[in-house]
This record gives C-alpha cells, structure tokens and sequence, in this order.
C-alpha cells in the first residue's frame, strides 16, 4: 500500500508506547508510523487515550513514559521539552485552546513564529516583517486582522479558536501536525475553511494525524490510514472506508475487535 | 518532571543584591527613648524645631498601638532591640565626591547605580543613601542651574530649613499612624526636592536605599514639594543584604503639588525577602502620602513590589484642589512566604477630583498577597469620579490573594466604579505556550508581563526594562 511513499525515512515513529498520568495508565503499547505525506485519523471513544496521545507526542508534562519510544525525524525525543519539539517541527492542535489573558495574539504568534525560525536557522521576523507575514497566513484562515490584537484566545468563539490554531500551523510550517479535534464545535462553513487551511498547508514532506469523532472532517481531508483506538490501544488499522464502516456501525461494533499487531 | 526541575534550579538563584559591605561604621547603642533622639538630632546639628518635632512624636507613638488590622503574621518587634542611627565613618566634611570612601562607592557600583563623575548614569540624578545617611547626590549644580534642589533631607534641614519647616508632617502627620509617628521621632535620611515655579524637572530624579547593616533599622523621609506649574519624575529603588534576622524599614514619604504641578513617584522596591522558610527578610512598613493641593495638580504612584518579608503601604492621594488628578499603579509580586497587603487611599475633598487605581497582585509559593484601598467622596467632593481595578493572579495552589476595597461616600453627584478579577497561571497555558516553542521562563514572562501591562506602562522607560526583568526572575520557577 503506497509503497513508493515509504521509500522515504519517517517523520514520526511511536514504538509500542505506555504512558500513565497520576499512576493511572492512559496509554497501553500504542505504535504508528507516519511517513512525509501522509495523513492519517485516530478515531475512537471518549476516554480511549486518543488526547493523551497527542499530548504525550507534544510533550506535555502530566503524563509519564513508562514503556516505548517517540522517534521523530529518526531521533528519540522523550525526554525533550515541549518547546524543544516545537521549534523542531511537532505542531499540536488543540482540541480546547487555551485563553491566555493579557498576551496579545500578535505577539504570541510572532515570539512562536521566530522560536521555530531560530531553529530553522531562518532570519527572526521584526514586527514589520512579521505583520507582512501573518496577513498571508490569515487569508489562509479566513481570519480578520482584529483577532490579531486581541489576547490568545480570550472571548474567541469556539470556531474562532480552531481558526486559530490552523493559524499558528500556517505560520510555523511543522514537519508533523496532530490535530485534536479540530472539527469539534464548527459549524459546516467553518469546518470547510478549517479544512481547506489545512490541505493548503500540508504537502508532500509533511504528516498529519486527525483525531477525530466525525466523518465530516474525513469528507474534506480524506486519510491514508484510519486507526481506531480503544483502551489506550489502536484496535484496528485501515484506509479511509474503515472510518465509514465506524460511522455507519459505531464504536461498539469495533468492541468485537481482538488487537491487531 | 521537566518543569519540577526548572523550579529548583531557579529558586536557588541567589539574591543578586544580598551582599554585605565591609565598612567601619558609626552606630549608637540599640534602643529607643529621649536620650537617643536627642543623640540623633544633635548628630544631624539640627535646629530646635525638629528635635521638637521627633520629641513630640515619640510622646505619641509612645501611646499608640502596633496596628494589626491587615493581620499580617510576623513575630512580636522588639523596638529596644533596634540600632536606630548607623553611619558609615567618613571624613567630617566631604566636599566632593572623591573623598567618599570608595567602598561606598564600590557598593552603589555592584547595585548598578555608579556615583562618580565618569562613570554616573547619563540621564538621571541619583541621591544615595547608605544605612542611616545619604552619601551622595549626583548632578546637583545641573539642576541647581534651574533652581530644582535635590539633596539629602539633612542637609535641607540645614540649607533650606524653611521649606522644612513649612511643609514636614503637613501631609503625613506624625500621630498619622504607628509607623509614622516612630519614623518622625527617628527618622535618620532620605530625600529631599524642590521644583521651583514653572520649572520641569530637566532629568529624573532618583534616590537609591541601601540597608547595610543587620541591626539597624532604615527610617528614611522624603519630602517632594512640586511648586505651581512644575512637574517632576522620581524614582526609587532599595535593596538590603541576606539577614537571617529581620530588618525594620519604616519610611515616610510626603509629597506636596501645587496649582498645575505634576508629580509622578515610581518605587521599584526588592527589599531581601527572606529564604524559601521564610527566615530572614525586611518589614517594610511605609506611608507614602501626596496632597493635591493645588488646583488641576497631579499626583501619580506607580509601585512594583516585589521584594521584603513584609510589605505594609498604601501610597495615597488627598486631593484638594479643584480638578486635581491620584493615580496609583501598582504591580506587588509576593513568593515563598512573603506577605503583602499594599493598596491606596485616595480622599476626594474637593470638586471634579479624579482618581484611578490599577492595582496587580501576584501571588506564587506560600505567600498571601492583599490588595487593601479605600476611596473616599467627601461631601464637596462634586462631580469626582474614581475608577478602581484590582486583578489577582495567583500561580501554583499555595498562594492566596485578597482584595478590601473600602469605599466612602458623602457626594451624591460623584462615581465611583471598582473591577475585580482573579486568575491563575495553569499548567495548561504554561503548556499551550510552550507547544508553540516559546521557553518556559519565556512563557511565565510573558503572562506576567500581560497581566501586569496596564501597569508597566506608567512606569519610566528604564523601570519598565528593570521590572519587566526582576519579575521574570522572581518568578522564574514557582510554577511546577
């Protein structure tokens, strides 16, 4: 199955991942692999450790790594800061972006924006130059230049924030974007400027995982591979007819599945 | 956890100004009656009136009662365990500044505030002072050209004694509270400006509290008298080695603004704080009052609080003249288990006074953090309006935040308007900020910064840069 895409080396490697928060394992053996321009969605109930997963690749620092490896371009990165995954290229979309009262979303986007330049060895954008850029990018988005001077996040609409997020991707052209969720809470216009953003801004060299409850997202983007999680486990692996078959039979019909290895 | 480790490595970053100055100084025995005030104002060779003054005072401190209204915990002050006059030895007269002992000067260099005639800061005149005296004034025959006088309050006391006489304690009385009645019975040094009619002040003025010595207790004044259509900037700024006892800091600071002056008082205070347990550290109990006294005068606080065990001071306005303006802007940072309860007091007696207090309180660690502030519409008070905001962040699940606001009114045709709000710094957003690649210090620094802008932005451009660091320094970590 496209088998000229895997003549290149990976972006993202996720090797029989555990993961626990507060003693209480989330994650148990989870592996996937994702190769530069391919995009795949993790569907599943609520609770099956999709979120944890995405949070775990991004860094975040309430779960533990029992058990496993997180390779990205070939290195290991587990014991690397979020931040430090960041500016190499790990972009996560949040499925409830955060508001962060007094920061204004210009700033925040262009002090982001130049920590992963400065890692590309790319010149740092001043304002000017930055102000240049982020009009491009919020053509992308459909998004109006007001949100710009506004806090991060703070008093946007549901749809507003996701646009956002899609906003940051655009400007920080990760290798790999995780996308939690980002269809939730958008209404059928939104979600197609969302998507269109999306496709816009991956390519041949990039990865993208969806997490996603909806087939409607899936319309739009269509995945190489769906994987269904459950348990903290990918129960099943397929190509984008799996994730019709879900949406016709729902998730108990994937409660019958013995783990595929 | 990564942000566990950051945490430790950053709370062992030391205290940058803890350092001791080894100098011979001069010191009376501890303790507090008559005979010491006496000594002290025979030190200072000062005239009849201000002896009557301090002698007075004592009397009515001797009466008075610690206040323990703000219920701050701290252990019982021994006032006859206290060194109240402490000099460092220096030749009698000095007549320029070569003949300070240079590890004076050493000392003020290592604080960033260089003295001497090459190296002194370019746009700024700087009053030094040392324990219990001042020991330099830069710039002085400058601002003299423009009859501004900036010099030491003892040695206003012996060249302008009239203008002591006429304006010391008229803003803050000395039965005005416990802490200013004992500051008018011993105060030692402290400030001392004059802006003449229609003059604004050419450069910043700025003085520069060094507490030096572990048992002696630093009871500065500072006296600011803003003639008519004058205006002045002035800044402060204090720091004191690491003690494992506490120090007593109890200044009084008044200002005076006349028809059309301005005046415009920031404070970056960063007192030793104590170690993480909480030993150590200075009680900083200060009152800092201004009268509008003029009409269309202005009196503008701006504080950022970040240092000192304990923090009791509410820099206030009595605003007299018609169409007189109070600002206060205060941003008080507290870690570990220090305590702050700062706020302001802003008396509108005359018409169409304006006030407005924005007030930021951070509260990481153990520490409690108060906001404390009355607003007062006396009864010709027409047509004021006050607008008051009071926002507390607190990060980590220790720290608490408070606010009092009191509020007064005997002016029906007057506004008075008050916004509160609290926050908290959550993991989640230190996370979101830094899965975008921003570093986590960098993160905590640009929330704080955020949450405290409305405040920074009254401050002068160099205090601004300053606190905008020394808050992301003490910060740095307290989240984990």
């Amino acid at each position: 199955m496209q088998s000229q895409m895997k003549e290149s080396e990976p972006i993202l490697e996720v090797e029989n991942l555990s993961a626990s928060t507060d003693n209480l394992p989330i994650l148990k053996g989870v592996s996937l692999t994702v190769y530069p321009g391919e995009i795949h969605a993790i569907m599943g109930r609520n609770g099956c450790g999709k979120s944890t997963l995405s949070k775990i690749i991004a860094g975040h620092p309430s779960y533990k790594i029992t058990n496993g490896d997180i390779k990205f371009l070939g290195e290991n990165i587990n014991s690397l800061d979020p931040e430090e995954r960041a500016q190499s290229g790990i972009f996560l979309g949040f499925q409830y972006p955060i508001e962060i009262p007094g920061v204004s979303n210009l700033e925040f986007l262009r002090v982001s924006t130049n920590a992963r330049r400065k890692f590309l060895n790319k010149e740092e954008l001043d304002t000017f130059d930055f102000e240049e850029l982020v009009k491009e990018k919020l053509e992308i988005v459909k998004m109006d230049h007001a949100f710009l001077s506004r806090s991060v996040n703070q008093g946007f609409s549901g749809g507003e924030k996701k646009r956002n997020e899609i906003l940051q991707m655009a400007l920080l052209e990760p290798k790999i974007a995780i996308l939690d969720e980002t269809d939730s809470g958008l209404d059928i216009d939104a979600l197609r400027i969302v998507a269109s953003g999306i496709k816009k801004i991956s390519n041949a060299q990039t990865g993208i995982i969806l997490i996603t409850h909806y087939q409607r997202l899936l319309d739009e983007i269509e995945p190489n591979y769906v994987h269904v999680m459950s348990d903290g486990q990918i129960i099943k692996t397929g190509e984008s007819d799996l994730a019709l078959e879900l949406e016709k039979k729902g998730y108990e019909w994937t409660d019958n599945f013995i783990k595929e290895i | 956890m990564v942000n566990e480790n950051l945490v430790k490595d950053v709370v062992k970053e030391p205290y940058k100004y803890g350092f001791v100055t080894d100098i011979e100084t001069e010191k009376i025995a501890k303790g507090l009656n008559e005979d010491i005030i006496r000594l002290i104002s025979q030190k200072k060779e000062e005239p009849q009136y201000l002896l009557d003054f301090r002698l007075k005072a004592f009397k009515k401190w001797q009466k008075m009662k610690e206040p323990d209204w703000a219920g701050l915990g701290y252990k019982q002050i021994d006032y006859q365990d206290i060194v109240y006059y402490s000099a460092p030895k220096q030749k009698e007269k000095i007549s320029s500044l070569d003949e300070v002992d240079p590890k004076l000067l050493e000392t003020f260099d290592k604080l960033g505030i260089p003295l001497t005639e090459q190296k002194k800061l370019t746009n700024v005149a700087v009053d030094a002072v040392f324990d219990s005296v001042s020991i330099a004034t830069t710039f002085r025959e400058e601002l003299a050209e423009h009859g501004v006088i900036f010099c030491s309050i003892s040695e206003a006391v012996k060249n302008h004694s009239d203008l002591i006489e006429k304006y010391l304690g008229t803003v803050v009385p000395a039965s005005d509270n416990y802490f200013a009645a004992l500051n008018s019975a011993v105060f030692s040094d402290g400030s001392f400006v004059y802006i003449p009619k229609g003059v604004s002040c050419p450069m910043d003025l700025s003085s520069y509290f060094r507490i030096n010595s572990g048992d002696s207790g630093q009871f500065e004044r500072t006296l600011i008298i803003a003639e008519e259509s004058s205006s002045v900037s002035y800044l402060e700024g204090c720091t004191a080695p690491m003690f494992d006892t506490n120090t007593l800091h109890a200044a009084v600071v008044e200002l005076i603004a006349l028809d059309d002056a301005s005046i415009k008082y920031s404070t970056v205070q960063n007192w030793y704080a104590g170690d993480e347990e909480g030993i150590g550290g200075i009680f900083n109990f200060v009152t800092k009052r201004g009268k509008c006294l003029g009409k269309r005068s202005k009196i503008s606080w701006s504080q950022v609080e970040t240092g000192s065990a304990i923090t009791w001071k509410y820099p206030s306005c009595l605003l007299l003249g018609e169409e007189s303006v109070g600002e206060f802007y205060s941003v008080a940072l507290t870690n570990n288990l220090q305590q702050a309860d700062t706020g302001t007091k802003m008396i509108h007696i005359g018409p169409k006074t304006k006030s407005t207090i924005v007030s930021k309180g951070i509260s990481a660690g153990n520490s409690i953090n108060s906001y404390r502030g009355l607003v007062k519409m006396g009864s010709k008070a027409k047509g004021s309006r006050n607008y008051s905001q009071c926002d507390s962040m607190l990060i980590g699940d220790q720290a608490s935040a408070n606010t009092f606001p009191y509020i007064k009114s005997q002016q029906p045709n007057s506004e008075i308007e008050h916004e509160a709000s609290t926050c908290r710094i959550s993991e989640d957003q230190l996370f979101y900020l830094q899965s975008r690649g921003i570093e986590f210090e960098e993160a905590v620094s640009m929330m704080v910064s955020g949450f405290c802008r409305d405040v920074f932005n009254q401050l002068p451009m160099e205090f601004a840069a300053e606190a905008d660091k020394l808050l992301a320094l003490k910060l740095e970590g307290s989240v984990g």
